[in-house]
């Protein structure tokens, strides 16, 4: 079995991302997804801080503080760009009219629960920013997250143990042994990384898993 | 006559008390008002409430104004940060009550308050820890959750260019919280790259009518550090 890379895992992500769809990728992982969305899509990325329109990172030398990404990484904008305050911002997430999110999480259930703010130790100190917004106010949430822990524990869960970022919201999980969608019946595996049987993939995962009907 | 300029941000800031709501506009170091933080530092208002979407990077703005210990509670969405060291301390010290919000939920409670709502409902954290303790109702097929608006007594914000009415406009992603700080504010100070005529600010191209804004400090932009 050939687990995915970072750079795999968000090409795979990218690929679904169709042509002329607005999209929020969260911070970490899910911001490697721009470096591999298809030249030839037009696709409009959203930052909560208040940009649509976000374009390649800055040459060196050229990066302006006033122009950032939700991670606070400098950016640059596209032709067509535009800024907005924070309330507008979060209008157009909880709106409906983002097509897409991409996050990142440490859990997601069987029902489409995501943690993804808080690992529930008494001494950490929260912080939740967005997650919570974009989890109830894209249309497609889309997971991206490694299959494992470095325990070798699934993080897909029959319930999180984690505090909840949103309940029932999850649309399909990207991992790097697995694309799973998330249904009212169940988990569908869409597809798997080469060398892995469905059977193995679940007896890793520990909940129980389907082939997705249209599936090859 | 309507003047809004103010000669200096120590002159600007001269009448916060202690225990103030302070709003402090920006996000991450865009849109900071760092002279402004760095008045009201060396001002001495204590006690003080403050609302960002952070808890303070290194050691400069908010970090600093936390690391004077004036600060009471903190309404923020993201405290945790690598250099978010004097937050953490003071956290962890229990010298700072924090009140964490879903940051969508901090910018509509803001706007709120500045736009005469009593209350609204939102979807955002609904069957999480952070809705644990409050009203919840279901409207049509989804939950939301009861949320109120957050009113200051002042708000810094650091904005592009203004004139002497108070109009605003913003520079890039900085303008972020400025707006709506603005508006939810009795007294709302700003401080500006650059001020203007009246009449040189395209009325089509202000973000923040001067109604919002009761000061404005100029502050050249190339500051170096002290």
């Amino acid at each position: 079995m050939k687990k995915l890379d970072r750079n795999q895992m968000a090409a795979r992500v990218a690929r679904d991302i169709p042509d002329g769809a607005y999209v929020n990728l969260g911070i970490g992982l899910p911001t490697l997804v721009a470096d591999h969305l298809p030249k030839d899509r037009e696709i409009v990325l959203h930052s909560e801080n208040g940009v649509l329109g976000i374009g390649p990172r800055p040459a060196k030398g050229m990066e302006d503080e006033d122009l950032i990404n939700a991670g606070k990484e400098p950016v640059t904008l596209l032709k067509g760009g535009s800024f907005f305050h924070h309330a507008d911002s979060f209008g157009m997430i909880r709106g409906r009219h983002l097509d897409y999110c991409v996050l990142g999480a440490f859990q997601v259930s069987m029902a489409g629960d995501i943690a993804n703010w808080h690992t529930g130790a008494p001494d950490a100190i929260p912080a939740v920013g967005g997650a919570m917004d974009l989890a109830v106010g894209a249309k497609n949430v889309l997971v991206m997250m490694e299959h494992l822990t470095k325990e070798g524990k699934s993080k897909i869960v029959e319930r999180c143990s984690y505090p909840l970022t949103g309940a029932r919201c999850v649309n399909r999980i990207y991992t790097d042994l697995a694309v799973i969608d998330v249904k009212a019946d169940g988990l569908h595996v869409v597809d798997l990384v080469e060398g892995l049987s469905l059977a193995e993939l679940e007896r890793l995962t520990g909940v129980p898993l389907k082939r997705l009907a249209t599936a090859a | 006559m309507i003047d809004k300029f103010i000669a200096s941000a120590a002159e600007a800031l001269a009448d916060v008390a202690d225990g103030a709501t302070v709003m402090i506009g920006g996000f991450g170091n865009a849109g900071m008002p760092a002279e402004l933080i760095d008045a009201l530092i060396a001002q001495g208002a204590k006690k003080l409430t403050v609302v960002n979407n952070n808890a303070g990077n290194a050691d400069a703005g908010l970090a600093a104004l936390i690391g004077a210990k004036r600060v009471r509670k903190i309404i923020c969405s993201f405290p945790r940060q690598t250099d978010s060291w004097h937050f953490d301390k003071a956290y962890r010290a229990g010298e700072l009550e924090l009140e964490l919000v879903p940051q969508g939920t901090l910018a509509e409670r803001i706007r709120a308050a500045g736009a005469g709502i009593g209350a609204f409902y939102t979807p955002t954290a609904f069957g999480t820890r952070l809705a644990e303790s409050k009203e919840s109702r279901r409207i049509g097929e989804r939950d939301y959750v009861l949320e109120y608006p957050i009113h200051a007594d002042y708000a810094l914000i650091k904005a592009d260019r203004a004139d002497r009415w108070g109009n605003l406009t913003y520079r890039m992603t900085a303008r972020n919280f400025g707006p709506i700080m603005a508006a939810a504010a009795k007294c709302t100070v700003v401080q500006v790259r650059e001020t203007v005529q009246l009449g040189e600010l395209d009325p089509e191209a202000v973000v923040t009518p001067g109604i919002f804004v009761q000061r404005v400090v100029r502050i050249a932009p190339l500051r170096k550090a002290a």
